[in-house]
């Protein structure tokens, strides 16, 4: 089968859905692949670079979309796209069927068959196809570039001989893979990176990254395991309390990365125009939730804003494609490894396994049918936090007659103890003569001195004391040695086994283990 | 006659091996405190061979030379690794000396009571103070033939049940250890036939045992009524059977367990010889081996959180519930990534298992914990008590290697540590890495203390290829999202990676 990219015709999209990588790669799957003239070059892939990694290139769009059975895009398809799509072919795009139902429609009256990567579930199986993630990547990163680029200062803090610089502070609201990744460039170019989430348990990967987490003592903080690791809507007193907080941050920060989203709604609003007011002139926002609405109140979608107080509001919604490179390449990767898992058999023809928890979840439209929204996946994407039971603080009190209950408790098993074993004995002694008492003293307290040594052994020099044991115990050679002296043949014979076979064990032993704890050194 | 010499040197030998067992509670005490074993033996041995064992002086010490031959090459020849095979064959000569001594007392019950009859007395002796006859009778036989003729009716009873546990208990020993080596040593075994290192029984199992065990009674019981020597070979055999059907029920990954029970058993044979020998310091020493065999047994167990019976009855225990399935896959991971991992980290431990004996990489592995301390990183070493075939393999793998003792930690030290290391290397391990152990009561391994690798920021496992392991029970680490597999024999694999630490 053949598949094919268009050039993208969204005005300023510089992306394009493969590579002359991703080609080869492709084509190891049985695919031929053609490209339309000049898709690549906005991103720096030229049509000698497809020619020579084996795709066809062809003129038109037109004659794309009628050449290929798989047409793979960035964006979803324009009305005019739509119109060359034709039955049977199987388009692969960003779709977000959610926003886009009459889309669907024209998809399903074309027959086409959608599959969406903005839709791949988020399981970990599925990561390597996962667009979002990788153009949040790219969007993180690149939203830190542009602040730098209209932030007046530098990022790290410096002492020059022309005088003291101080670090640049910069405040990320939400740590998805867009938020991590601002964090990691910022903390990399020297700022002092604070980051806030609704859901507390990033706050370890934001600690990991280099960031401070934002910290707010909430009771009902939120378990983000139910909704596939995204953000849920949050209550009113607690978005309170968040404004609070960062009304407190406002004054002392220099650049705010915003990247809040919930799934299918706009963006929260999370940075209010009193917040602005109160920023330093110079300082900057990025609003990479600009698309939805933005979460700062001023956001104006695509435009680069200065408010009265002289703060740049950046409310551009294309950061990925400003690195067409970076981002078609993994994007492209993304595409392949679809294209992999709809190709198991690696013969060059889609097997569309609508039983697969990845495809089901990314088909949009298939066979004529609407398979959105898909049926929740039967894995859950993360595991489920554990509900912690917060331990009771015990009072003093109750500590006290705890430990005298254990105390108690310990007590009674000790004396029982004692109690069973001293009568056994004294059983013992009722029948067996004196003679064989006095060896039995021996024994007794002999098994009780070796469980008091015993226990203080290190764990590290089991071994040694194993074949420590195993060389004193070849003390049996006393027993042959004292018996060899017999008058009957049998017996000396037998005796003189023994004691060679214990002697082996003696000299083994302890030579084994000299040679064992000789080894056993400190640094 | 009494050697009131000779008891005076037991006593002190006795002291001696106290002080030597005591002083391994540290690396460096523990260097001196095997001598004050060595020291113990040799008062001991000469005591006897002045004293009551002064029969056969040249033969003795020819004999004893010869085993010293052997034991010297035994000692200085074996591997680190097969440190678990050495001890197993090992015991079993103990095990065997026994069965050999306590045949001997019984033999020579039967020559003092020939002797006895022959000069028209009375055995075994009345009750009371001794007649003049029997007396003079006495002075003319050997040692251990006096301090027969000198007992009752009941001390010979009580001589009889005590040679017949040492036999007993030494006959198991025996052959337990013979098939613990051969499980040790799988295809390297010296042994002229092969043993099956998987759990295998005959049919009937563990019914086969408690039979056994209810025939030795059976004929302990014969024996005491005065059945000759027939009685007691069979009993000697039913041991002896016991011994290898035991230990062939049981795997490879119970193994520490095997031989730390097996060294206790040889305790308690030595300690029972000492009863019918009326010998105090093989009592001593007998129950000082016993109950550290026991105390190993016990903490071995407790590691794997099993009770002592379900691990000699073989086995794990039956599934509770169906495991929970794993959902996602193992990713592999180059020498290359790994090595930038390890450039970049801070603090990394490495947590070996007997897939690291098995490929001999620890020299490899001291390699690499050199290279990247003089890089300055932290590097330590995580022990999980049942790592390897014998309590305390790895430290004694590790120490081979030098590899300082200082940063091998033990699980509990180690534990807590692990949500701040950056690295973890898992060479060759599997069950004690398994967080299944603390998440899924349905796993086999439910509630076994294990170490937390995977609460570390990246997790690397050496291992062969995507198998479960011996004890085959999934193992959810592997498909964690920070874990990366490193396919491949782990010494080769390490040898790969040093050159590009640095």
């Amino acid at each position: 089968m053949k598949i094919g990219a268009p050039k993208e015709i969204e005005p300023g999209e510089a992306r394009v859905a493969m590579t002359p990588d991703s080609a080869l790669q492709l084509q190891k799957l049985g695919y031929d692949c053609v490209i339309e003239a000049g898709a690549g070059v906005a991103a720096g892939f030229t049509d000698a670079a497809y020619k020579s990694a084996g795709v066809a290139v062809v003129k038109t769009a037109a004659a794309l979309w009628k050449d290929a059975d798989i047409v793979a895009k960035v964006r979803p398809p324009t009305a005019l796209e739509v119109k060359k799509m034709r039955e049977g072919q199987l388009l692969i795009s960003f779709f977000y069927p959610g926003q886009n139902a009459a889309l669907m429609e024209s998809a399903k009256a074309a027959g086409t068959n959608v599959i969406a990567m903005d839709m791949v579930p988020r399981i970990s199986r599925a990561q390597k196809m996962d667009a979002l993630s990788s153009m949040a990547n790219i969007a993180g990163y690149r939203a830190v570039i542009e602040a730098g680029n209209n932030f007046g200062r530098f990022f790290t803090g410096q002492v020059t001989a022309a005088g003291k610089v101080p670090p640049a502070k910069v405040l990320v609201v939400g740590a998805g893979v867009a938020g991590l990744a601002a964090i990691g460039t910022a903390t990399s170019l020297g700022a002092i990176t604070y980051a806030f989430d609704v859901r507390p348990e990033v706050a370890e990967q934001i600690e990991s990254m280099g960031a401070q987490f934002v910290f707010l003592d909430f009771e009902d903080s939120q378990d983000s395991s139910s909704t596939g690791g995204y953000a849920a809507p949050s209550s009113p007193e607690f978005r309170e309390k968040q404004l609070e907080k960062f009304r407190e941050l406002a004054p002392e920060v220099d650049i705010v990365i915003t990247t809040a989203l919930i799934p299918g709604r706009d963006a929260p609003v999370l940075w209010t125009s009193d917040m602005v007011e109160l920023m330093k002139p110079g300082s900057v926002i990025i609003d990479l939730a600009a698309e939805r609405g933005g979460n700062c109140e001023l956001t104006q979608k695509d435009e680069r804003i200065v408010s009265d107080n002289g703060v740049v509001i950046i409310g551009y919604t294309d950061f990925p494609s400003r690195m067409a490179a970076q981002s078609s390449t993994l994007y492209a990767t993304n595409i392949r490894h679809m294209m992999t898992d709809l190709t198991p058999a690696k013969d060059g023809v889609v097997n569309h396994n609508m039983e697969d928890d990845v495809i089901r979840g990314a088909t949009a439209v298939h066979a004529g049918e609407i398979t959105y929204p898909p049926p929740p996946p039967k894995v859950a994407a993360i595991a489920a936090a554990p509900r912690k039971e917060k331990a009771k603080e015990l009072t003093p009190d109750e500590k006290r007659a705890q430990e005298v209950t254990a105390f108690k408790e310990q007590t009674k098993r000790q004396v029982t103890l004692i109690a069973v074993g001293a009568a056994l004995v004294l059983a013992v002694g009722l029948i067996a003569p004196a003679s064989f008492m006095q060896h039995f003293i021996v024994f007794l307290l002999s098994v009780f001195i070796g469980f008091q040594v015993i226990w203080n052994v290190a764990h590290s020099l089991h071994t040694p004391l194993m074949a420590v044991t195993n060389a004193i115990s070849s003390i049996i050679i006393l027993g042959a040695l004292i018996q060899v002296g017999s008058s009957s043949v049998l017996i000396t014979l037998l005796a003189a086994l023994g004691i060679l076979m214990a002697s082996v064990n003696i000299f083994g032993g302890f030579l084994v283990t000299r040679r064992m704890l000789a080894m056993f050194q400190k640094s | 006659m009494d050697f009131g010499f000779t008891i005076a040197a037991y006593a002190v030998a006795a002291v001696l091996f106290i002080l030597s067992l005591g002083g391994l509670s540290g690396q460096e005490s523990a260097k001196r405190a095997v001598w004050y074993g060595i020291a113990g033996m040799a008062i001991a041995v000469l005591a006897t061979l002045i004293g009551p064992g002064s029969g056969l002086w040249l033969m003795s010490l020819i004999l004893i030379a010869g085993g010293a031959a052997v034991g010297y090459q035994l000692a200085t020849r074996v591997q680190m690794t097969q440190m678990p095979e050495l001890v197993a064959i090992m015991h079993s000569l103990v095990g065997l000396a026994a069965v050999f001594v306590g045949l001997n007392a019984h033999i020579e019950i039967g020559h003092v009571a020939e002797i006895f009859a022959a000069n028209g007395l009375p055995f075994p002796q009345p009750e009371g103070p001794l007649s003049a006859e029997a007396y003079t009778l006495l002075g003319t036989l050997s040692n251990f033939g006096e301090l027969i003729g000198k007992k009752t009716a009941v001390e010979i009873g009580i001589l009889r049940v005590e040679l017949v546990l040492g036999i007993w208990i030494g006959a198991v020993t025996f052959t337990g250890s013979v098939v613990a080596y051969g499980k040790l040593s799988g295809s390297s075994s010296l042994l002229p036939f092969k043993i099956d290192t998987s759990a295998k029984q005959l049919p009937g199992g563990h019914m086969l045992n408690a039979a056994a065990a209810a025939g030795s009674l059976l004929l302990l019981l014969l024996y005491l009524g005065g059945s000759g020597t027939w009685a007691l070979l069979l009993l000697a055999f039913l041991g002896f059977f016991i011994g290898y059907h035991l230990i062939m029920g049981i795997g490879g990954a119970d193994m520490p367990v095997v031989v730390s029970m097996l060294n206790s058993y040889s305790g308690w044979a030595a300690a029972a010889i000492g009863f019918s020998l009326g010998n105090d310091l093989l009592i001593v020493v007998g129950a000082l081996v016993g109950s550290s065999g026991a105390i190993l047994s016990y903490i071995m167990c407790k590691a794997m959180n099993r009770s002592f019976v379900s691990v000699i009855l073989g086995g794990f225990g039956n599934v509770k519930s169906e495991q929970q399935a794993i959902e996602g896959e193992q990713i592999a991971i180059d020498a290359d990534g790994v090595a930038t991992a390890l450039n970049e980290a801070d603090s990394v431990v490495i947590v070996p298992g007997y897939g690291m004996a098995v490929a001999q990489a620890q020299q490899s592995v001291s390699e690499l914990t050199r290279k990247l301390r003089a890089q300055g990183k932290n590097v330590r070493f995580a022990i999980h008590p049942v790592a390897g075939r014998l309590p305390g393999h790895m430290n004694v793998l590790l120490a081979e290697a030098r590899v300082p003792y200082d940063i091998v930690l033990e699980m509990d030290e180690i534990n807590e540590d692990f949500p701040s290391t950056d690295v973890v290397i898992v060479i060759g391990s599997n069950d004690i890495v398994n967080p299944a152990a603390q998440d899924d009561p349905g796993s086999p391994i439910a509630g076994m203390p294990v170490l937390e690798v995977w609460k570390a920021k990246q997790v690397f496992v050496s291992k062969r290829g995507q198998g479960t392991g011996y004890s085959g029970i999934e193992n959810p680490l592997f498909f964690k999202e920070n874990t990366r597999m490193f396919y491949g024999d782990a010494k080769k694999s390490l040898d790969e990676l040093l050159p590009k630490i640095g």
